[in-house]
């Protein structure tokens, strides 16, 4: 049997197929300079021992910039900023804290599309993704969180709640800007000081977002972003004087991090890795359904740690939900991050790559592999959109998270079956459910074990809704009223 | 005038596993002494295959206890209040002989811990609605968040506060629709184990509370390593280096509820469901809306 994707026996006189034009977002909105320094006591300042390392474009892997590696020592200066800043910004009132916080949002909206632009080139993602999601949402955290500064009274966790101190922050590559707005809002609407570090691939708009920082006068020593790779996290996380520690990303780092601070008094959340199950019911609405699924695994090039990388398919429309995939699949336009018809961009790293590469050739043994025909740029690094059929629980690709564009399709028969595959896995961040019955809908996100369910919807994220995971896809939640808890003292569980 | 000596009928104290009392696997028992250190009885010394035996138990009993009603769920736990005040003389005895502390204040300790159950009891419809949101997100969607039970909790019951303070850890672990596997004060089990009883005669389902006696620190180690464990209150270490089993619950990313720093006195409730949130996921699910 031959997919209509890929049957080509009878010409189709009916679709027009128009090759686009190319729509390039202008590039030099982004100012890339070419040395950046570390974030510390409101200034730019030199690293003690001066090293660095180069952060580049992973669609062209041009050379973007030389950033500056954080040792220990220059992790102690950035604490001890943030500790010094502590005692005044956490006696600030919460008024004031708060029109810190709405000028940030402002500031981020102002610079949007320079921020789009900068993050695209630095991460690989489409300039249609950070236009239109990550620029606007880490926007909307500090709009969000502004707001609460003068308000925390009404969190839930008793009058005049106290912030915890010096955050200590580690963020991935993934949503650069956004993981960082997740991170700073909370804990500066509480009246904790931070430092931060982004990923070592994606540096540039945490560095940018330094920049915002002084425009909105922000005290010297609130924000500090130190950049470097996984020694200055674990310098970061291992401080002493670091009282509070919020970690995004994979769940093996995740462990090391509470095996580190144990036995300490550090506060800790964490929001780890994800294998999401997306379920697909015959009754669902199969349209919505198609781009629920392709927006669940190659939105961000499968770079989500929520996405929904085990599509769960009832049995009887199986083939028609995977026909139609194939087919929609073979219309996304892979290729330049910062044309605005791109839908796939480059994947973030060669590592990153490499770790996809590697899982999917062991894929091939356990499923049958199925691209669309496209074309891949030659430079820079990319994975074409890949499914597979066929797939068993067990296999590594149903089981794995693979962190990038690659779907495996299951299938089941019962509800009760789709919640045994779906619960089937160590992690438990998040899943999707697709069916026009609502009583359906409402029994599988009681039995489905994961932070956040979306019924005929996928990938949906606000301020104001909670995000975290059950079991080992971490605990604590960020956003909402919920989120405020990981950054507030806890009142004592007895009186 | 020869009044014949009645010899009392002592009672044999085992653990409590999957609604049975079954003793240690292992055989093994270790004795139990008043406050002044005279015999008082043999407990049994649970093991690490008596813990996995338990956790294998509450993991079987948690989707029925989590699925039934918050109502259901409140009446079973009311119920327990009220077979416990049947016996309320009974556990003022055995607390004050485990206490050393006078029989007027083991009584009033025994209400607090019956008044205890029943103001957890009450919790059961009610803390959701306290914790849960309905989220005003931007966009055409419908979004509520609402705490759920994590699954299955092991607890380390507080050391000195043999009753009170056990049902004090208890309580708000099970009334969400946690299971939990519960080990004793190490040297005061024994109204821990007429609690089971209280338990096993109540309509709480077996394996939803599997209590277990024996050395604290050969028993919390398996149940902080415990891959099927979803999270453990430490509170029974109050005061005390739990860096260990804190490294080894990192291994599935268990919740931990942190030993405070002296065991809490328990006489009156938290202010609000906070132990009961400690044991909580946070569940939010969107639908759109749209005509």
């Amino acid at each position: 049997m031959t997919s209509p994707a890929t049957d080509h026996s009878v010409p189709d006189l009916i679709t027009p197929s128009w090759e686009y034009a190319p729509a390039p977002e202008a590039r030099e909105l982004a100012t890339i300079r070419s040395h950046y320094g570390l974030f510390i006591g409101g200034e730019f300042v030199d690293p003690a021992e001066g090293g660095g390392f180069a952060t580049i474009s992973p669609s062209t892997e041009e050379h973007l910039a030389e950033v500056a590696l954080a040792t220990a020592s220059d992790v102690d200066r950035a604490v001890a900023a943030a500790r010094k800043a502590f005692g005044s910004w956490s006696k600030l009132a919460g008024a004031e804290r708060g029109k810190y916080l709405f000028r940030i949002a402002r500031l981020l909206q102002e610079r949007a599309r320079e921020f789009a632009v900068l993050e695209t080139l630095d991460n690989g993602k489409p300039i249609r993704e950070t236009r239109d999601v990550d620029v606007p949402t880490a926007a909307a955290h500090f709009f969000y969180h502004a707001g609460w500064a003068d308000k925390l009274d009404w969190a839930g966790l008793g009058a005049s709640p106290q912030p915890l101190g010096v955050a200590g922050q580690v963020i991935p590559w993934n949503f650069p800007l956004l993981m960082l707005a997740w991170k700073i809002a909370p804990a500066l609407a509480t009246g904790n000081t931070v430092v931060l570090k982004p990923a070592e691939t994606t540096p540039l708009s945490a560095l940018l977002f330094a920049e915002v920082c002084q425009q909105a006068d922000l005290p010297a020593g609130v924000v500090n972003i130190v950049t470097g790779a996984g020694e200055t996290g674990a310098a970061i996380t291992g401080h002493p004087d670091v009282d509070k520690v919020a970690f995004t990303g994979s769940t093996a780092v995740g462990k090391s991090i509470a095996r580190q601070i144990a036995g300490t008094d550090k506060r800790l959340t964490l929001e780890l890795g994800g294998k999401a199950a997306n379920i697909v019911f015959d009754d669902a609405p199969i349209e919505q359904a198609i781009e629920g699924i392709v927006d669940g695994i190659f939105f961000n090039q499968g770079h989500v740690c929520c996405a929904g990388s085990r599509l769960l398919v009832q049995e009887n429309v199986h083939d028609l939900v995977v026909d139609k995939l194939k087919a929609r699949l073979a219309t996304l336009r892979l290729g330049d991050p910062l044309d605005k018809n791109t839908d796939i961009g480059a994947i973030n790293s060669a590592e990153q790559l490499e770790r996809i590469t590697a899982l999917v050739a062991a894929g091939e043994t356990e499923g049958e592999r199925w691209s669309p025909s496209c074309e891949l740029p030659d430079a820079g690094f990319w994975f074409a959109p890949t499914l597979f059929t066929g797939v068993s629980q067990s296999s590594r690709i149903a089981s794995e998270e693979i962190f990038g564009p690659v779907l495996s399709v299951l299938s089941f028969r019962t509800p009760d079956e789709a919640v045994a595959k779906a619960n089937n896995t160590p992690y438990g961040l998040s899943a999707g459910v697709w069916t026009e019955k609502g009583s359906r809908i409402l029994w599988m996100a009681d039995q489905l074990k994961a932070g956040v369910v979306w019924a005929n919807t996928f990938n949906r994220f606000d301020p104001t809704s909670p995000f975290g995971g059950y079991k080992e896809s971490g605990f604590g939640r960020e956003g909402g009223i919920q989120g405020l808890a990981a950054y507030l003292a806890a009142p004592d569980m007895e009186a | 005038m020869m009044a014949a000596t009645r010899l009392a009928v002592n009672k044999t104290y085992k653990l409590y596993v999957g609604g049975s009392f079954p003793r240690s696997e292992s055989g093994r028992s270790y004795e139990v002494t008043d406050d002044k250190g005279r015999f008082v009885a043999n407990a049994a010394r649970g093991s690490r295959k008596d813990v996995r035996d338990a956790v294998v138990a509450a993991r079987k009993a948690q989707a029925g206890w989590a699925g039934a009603t918050a109502y259901n769920r409140g009446q079973v736990l009311y119920r327990v209040a009220e077979i416990m005040e049947g016996r309320r003389a009974q556990f003022a005895a055995e607390v004050a002989a485990a206490e050393g502390i006078s029989d007027k204040k083991a009584a009033a300790n025994v209400d607090a811990a019956i008044d205890r159950w029943v103001w957890y009891a009450g919790w059961s419809d009610k803390f959701q609605a306290v914790a849960g949101t309905t989220n005003p997100v931007a966009g055409p969607y419908f979004d509520i968040s609402t705490p759920e039970p994590t699954g299955v909790v092991a607890a380390i019951a507080p050391q000195d506060s043999s009753l009170l303070g056990l049902i004090a850890v208890l309580a708000p672990i099970v009334v969400s629709g946690n299971t939990v596997i519960l080990v004793t004060s190490q040297t005061r089990p024994l109204p821990a184990i007429t609690l089971a009883e209280a338990l096993a005669t109540s309509d709480v389902p077996g394996g939803v509370i599997n209590i277990l006696t024996g050395h604290t620190d050969e028993l919390s180690p398996v149940l902080a390593a415990h891959l099927d464990v979803n999270a453990i209150d430490l509170t029974g270490y109050a005061g005390t280096d739990t860096t260990e089993l804190t490294v080894a619950a990192a291994d599935n990313v268990k919740r931990i509820l942190p030993a405070p720093a002296t065991e809490p006195a328990f006489l009156t409730p938290p202010p609000g469901p906070r132990r009961i949130l400690a044991f909580c996921e946070t569940k939010t699910v969107w639908h759109p809306k749209g005509r």
